[in-house]
């Protein structure tokens, strides 16, 4: 300790770890003898959780490292454990479905491994070269990632789809970030702030700005850069897609969070009616879109680009409370994708993976406690009360009123309304409909994350308490 | 006429803008698109260096370093992955990417 201490790296230390652990790995897999799948496998999982535990008990308070390029506060701790979460919770669901579609290969975890120290490095960056490099690390891993089912014509077209849109988006990413580096004079978020609050906005800095909204919203699939999030949910293999809307979706939604409150603080109303028009794209076009969706990847990367947008809200408010809303969404968001997932991922006969809604039918004749939890999850997502998904927006709308957007509130309730419908056709399709053949038994670990998911959504209110308080304490060490 | 700042940041802003039509309007192959996201990366280059010497600040120029080395990573990816499009599809051309479409 004493000697990353004096280095200034003890902050840094979770993703130390975490990148050492990731090559040692990749080491093993690649000398050892015979098949190294499941050690590797096992030992990611481990390695994320022992990370994890780093973060959380790895000190308090706000820390700086390397002058200032990188920071941990409490809002960086605890959206750094929910992206491991994600990212282990993903590799978990992935193990047998590998097996079973012959593609079960070592470098999977170790490439979710290196995108979650990417997803760290962005979590925690204070500076615009942090920044960068962070959401570098994380792309390129997930560009290869969702091209991982190497013989599949959709899974490589969509890592390429994947790879040029992100491309494009890192580019005028950079292209912000270059110019709010020439207009203020520093890349540091603190430094920028102070020369925003001393001598204004101008042009060339809004210019800037506005790049760097473009680059984030496509990171977050915002509404008008969604267009990569359907073709990617539905050509990756499915344990990826889970991975994709959950883990990469926090580190880019906490990013997105700390580059408005910290370095643009002060042209805050600037960026506001960016935001206001995004998020309310994103729920509208979540809502509408998804309706005509035979394909139910497609349809939950519809739904993930509506619940972007409702985050998105608590964000445009601009407020503590708005950041707070935006944590609570982004948890509940976590949990229940995952759980959705975890039900497509059950989704199989004989031995075949299916993916249409239609394959739902009549689910809950032949396997009551899947439909159960599938039916809660929809709900959930749908935002029907006393569920996890109600609490999410009506923190965000609740900040949203507070600081006077009473037309982006309402427009949100009535995109959730609309939303409710193709939510509500599922739990139709499962309950009423004539049943089709059964599905094959449940892979062990599918079924627990499923039924997990499912008791978080509907016992949220029981611990919404503890978990409000620290999207509290979070968003606290924002401001 | 003096060349200053501003006439860099002109060349810059021309070369990303040819960048983003190149990956909108090319209907030929990929490559082409690569080469596209080349030269957006290349033209912030141009702005960070002539930020950088314009500012008499060399974080700049180290973030173009930086640049550079991710854009060199950003294209390796990039091919490998044309690579197994290509292996699957038998052809690199943008019109035939059209698998899913929503």
């Amino acid at each position: 300790m004493n000697f990353l201490q004096s280095y200034d790296a003890a902050a840094v230390l979770p993703e130390i770890v975490l990148a050492c652990l990731a090559m040692a790995l990749l080491m093993y897999g690649v000398f050892k003898k015979g098949d190294a799948n499941d050690h590797v496998t096992m030992g990611a999982i481990l390695s994320l959780a022992l990370v994890a535990t780093l973060v959380i008990f790895g000190g308090e308070g706000k820390v700086t490292a390397f002058d200032g390029a990188f920071i941990v506060d409490t809002f960086a701790r605890v959206m750094k454990v929910m992206a491991l979460f994600g990212s282990a919770v993903a590799i978990v669901l992935s193990t047998h479905f590998m097996k079973r579609v012959k593609m079960a290969r070592f470098e999977y975890p170790i490439l979710v491994m290196l995108a979650s120290a990417g997803m760290m490095m962005m979590i925690s960056a204070n500076d615009l070269i942090s920044l960068y490099v962070g959401l570098e690390l994380q792309s390129l891993s997930l560009y290869v990632v969702a091209a991982m089912d190497r013989d599949s014509a959709k899974s490589s077209e969509a890592g390429l789809k994947y790879f040029v849109l992100g491309a494009l988006s890192s580019g005028m990413l950079l292209y912000g970030a270059s110019l709010v580096y020439g207009f203020t004079g520093t890349t540091g978020f603190p430094q920028i702030a102070a020369a925003l609050t001393a001598s204004g906005s101008g042009l060339g800095l809004i210019f800037g700005l506005v790049f760097i909204i473009a680059g984030l919203a496509f990171k977050v699939s915002a509404v008008p850069f969604h267009m990569w999030t359907p073709d990617v949910y539905e050509g990756a293999p499915t344990p990826v897609t889970a991975f994709f809307a959950a883990a990469p979706k926090m580190a880019a939604m906490a990013l997105f969070i700390r580059v408005m409150v910290s370095p643009f603080a002060s042209v805050m109303p600037d960026w506001q009616q960016i935001l206001v028009f995004v998020s309310i794209a994103s729920m509208v076009l979540g809502a509408f879109a998804a309706i005509g969706q035979n394909n139910i990847k497609r349809l939950l990367a519809y739904s993930s680009i509506g619940h972007m947008g409702f985050a998105l809200v608590g964000l445009a408010s601009g407020s503590q409370e708005g950041a707070q809303g935006v944590i609570v969404y982004m948890m509940i968001y976590l949990i229940s994708t995952l759980g959705a997932f975890a039900c497509v991922l059950a989704m199989r006969r004989k031995g075949q993976h299916v993916e249409e809604i239609s394959d739902l039918a009549g689910l809950a004749h032949n396997n009551k406690a899947l439909a159960f939890v599938l039916s809660m999850l929809m709900f959930s997502l749908a935002g029907i009360p006393p569920l996890a998904g109600f609490f999410a927006k009506y923190f965000v709308f609740l900040a949203a009123v507070k600081s006077g957007l009473y037309a982006l509130a309402v427009i949100g309730v009535v995109a959730s309304v609309i939303g409710a419908y193709y939510y509500l056709l599922i739990v139709k399709v499962i309950y009423f409909d004539e049943p089709a053949e059964k599905f094959d038994a449940m892979d062990g670990e599918v079924k627990w994350v499923a039924y997990a998911s499912g008791a978080f959504v509907l016992l949220f209110v029981g611990f919404a308490n503890y978990l409000v308080n620290l999207a509290e304490a979070a968003a606290q060490s924002l401001y | 006429m003096a060349i200053g700042l501003s006439h860099y940041l002109t060349v810059a802003a021309i070369l990303f803008t040819i960048g983003i039509f190149g990956i909108f309007l090319n209907r030929k192959n990929v490559i082409v698109i690569m080469m596209s996201i080349e030269l957006m990366l290349l033209a912030v280059n141009i702005n960070f260096v002539a930020f950088s010497a314009a500012l008499h600040d060399l974080v700049g120029q180290v973030f173009a370093l930086l640049v550079l080395t991710v854009a060199a990573g950003e294209a390796a990816i990039g091919l490998a992955i044309l690579v197994t499009y290509f292996r699957n599809r038998g052809s690199i051309a943008v019109e035939d990417i059209n698998l899913m479409k929503g």
